[in-house]
């Protein structure tokens, strides 16, 4: 037990504050890698779709074909199959950049020299939220007016004496629980994700690095699991991205449709 | 015993999300199963769902960091 438990120093198991990484400065206004992740994202993204879509051909190359593949997908199956083919075309732009803005910081988590998740950090995942959260309540009230878009609240067909109730809840439901479990969806399963990662990485490390003979193997052992893991992360990723454009396309429709 | 009682609280909060989203998600691939024409209709009834059922799992883990000693 002895030469199990025998080590150098202690173990300090990674926690919340190491998301926290000011490059320039600290404090309020410090220039954190966050940051600068989302920026190199922003360029990427941009300059990908730009080329992409400056030079379109009738027979695609290898790059406008993967492109049309998430686009179509986005517009297809997130756009067209949730909000209706009526009018679901001018939410496309707003799904296709929402979806691959997450998608591609979601998945800095795994790429090599860069690897953090920008969206583990809640700030970036309640800008998106507020896009959203304005733009349901913004196409309800010109859909169907102010107080027809309350109304539209409380599905028809109710006894009168729960309306009050069911206002209520549902009241509290389109402007509280879905703005925040939106962020928070996104922000928790990156948080979570990026953890794990840090706990096999640096586990591993203290393992081999820090620790007696014995715990050699289980050390090698934790790095293999960092690698299982981020298969599984990269999985996750794509997950909350769809999950993501994919309640916004329902609380849109929600806001679209006509009552009946 | 030592430890956080906030992380108990989360593992008892997610048991009910948990059987919720697999039992919504088990009818929603059944109404697949039976009818693959349905499955555009379906999918926004059972993401409506899960959205509903997961935010009581997602105000499980807020809390226990609101509420940490």
């Amino acid at each position: 037990m002895s030469l199990i438990a025998a080590g150098s120093e202690t173990f300090e198991s990674p926690g919340i504050a190491d998301f926290w990484q000011p490059l320039v400065g600290d404090g309020a206004f410090a220039l954190t890698r966050t940051m600068v992740v989302f920026g190199i994202s922003a360029l990427a993204i941009s300059l990908i779709l730009a080329r992409v879509g400056g030079r379109l051909k009738v027979v695609p190359g290898k790059g406008q074909f993967a492109v049309e593949g998430v686009y179509t997908f986005v517009r297809n199956s997130l756009g067209r199959d949730i909000i209706g083919t009526k009018d679901f075309k001018p939410f496309v732009p707003l799904l296709f950049s929402l979806f691959i803005v997450i998608l591609v910081n979601n998945l800095f988590g795994v790429v090599p020299f860069i690897q953090f998740p920008t969206f583990s950090r809640l700030g970036y995942a309640v800008a998106l939220t507020l896009v959203v959260y304005v733009t349901y309540h913004t196409v309800g009230i010109r859909r169907k007016g102010f107080g027809g878009w309350l109304k539209s609240f409380v599905p028809s067909g109710l006894p009168p004496w729960i309306i009050p109730l069911m206002f209520v809840l549902e009241f509290a439901t389109y402007v509280i629980i879905r703005p925040a479990t939106l962020a928070l969806r996104l922000m928790g399963n990156m948080l979570a994700g990026h953890l794990l990662l840090l706990v096999f990485t640096v586990g591993g490390e203290f393992l081999l690095l820090h620790s007696s003979t014995i715990n050699k193997v289980p050390g090698v052992l934790s790095f293999g699991m960092t690698l299982v893991m981020s298969a599984f992360e990269i999985l996750v990723e794509f997950l909350q991205a769809y999950v993501f454009v994919l309640l916004t396309a329902v609380y849109i429709a929600g806001a679209v449709a006509d009552e009946h | 015993m030592t430890g956080n009682i906030a992380i108990l609280a989360y593992g008892l909060a997610a048991i009910g999300p948990g059987i919720g989203i697999g039992l919504i998600f088990a009818a929603y691939i059944n109404g697949v199963a039976r009818q693959p024409e349905a499955r555009g209709v379906l999918q926004t009834i059972a993401f409506t769902g899960f959205a509903l059922v997961e935010a009581l799992a997602l105000l499980g883990l807020v809390f226990a960091f609101i509420f940490r000693t």
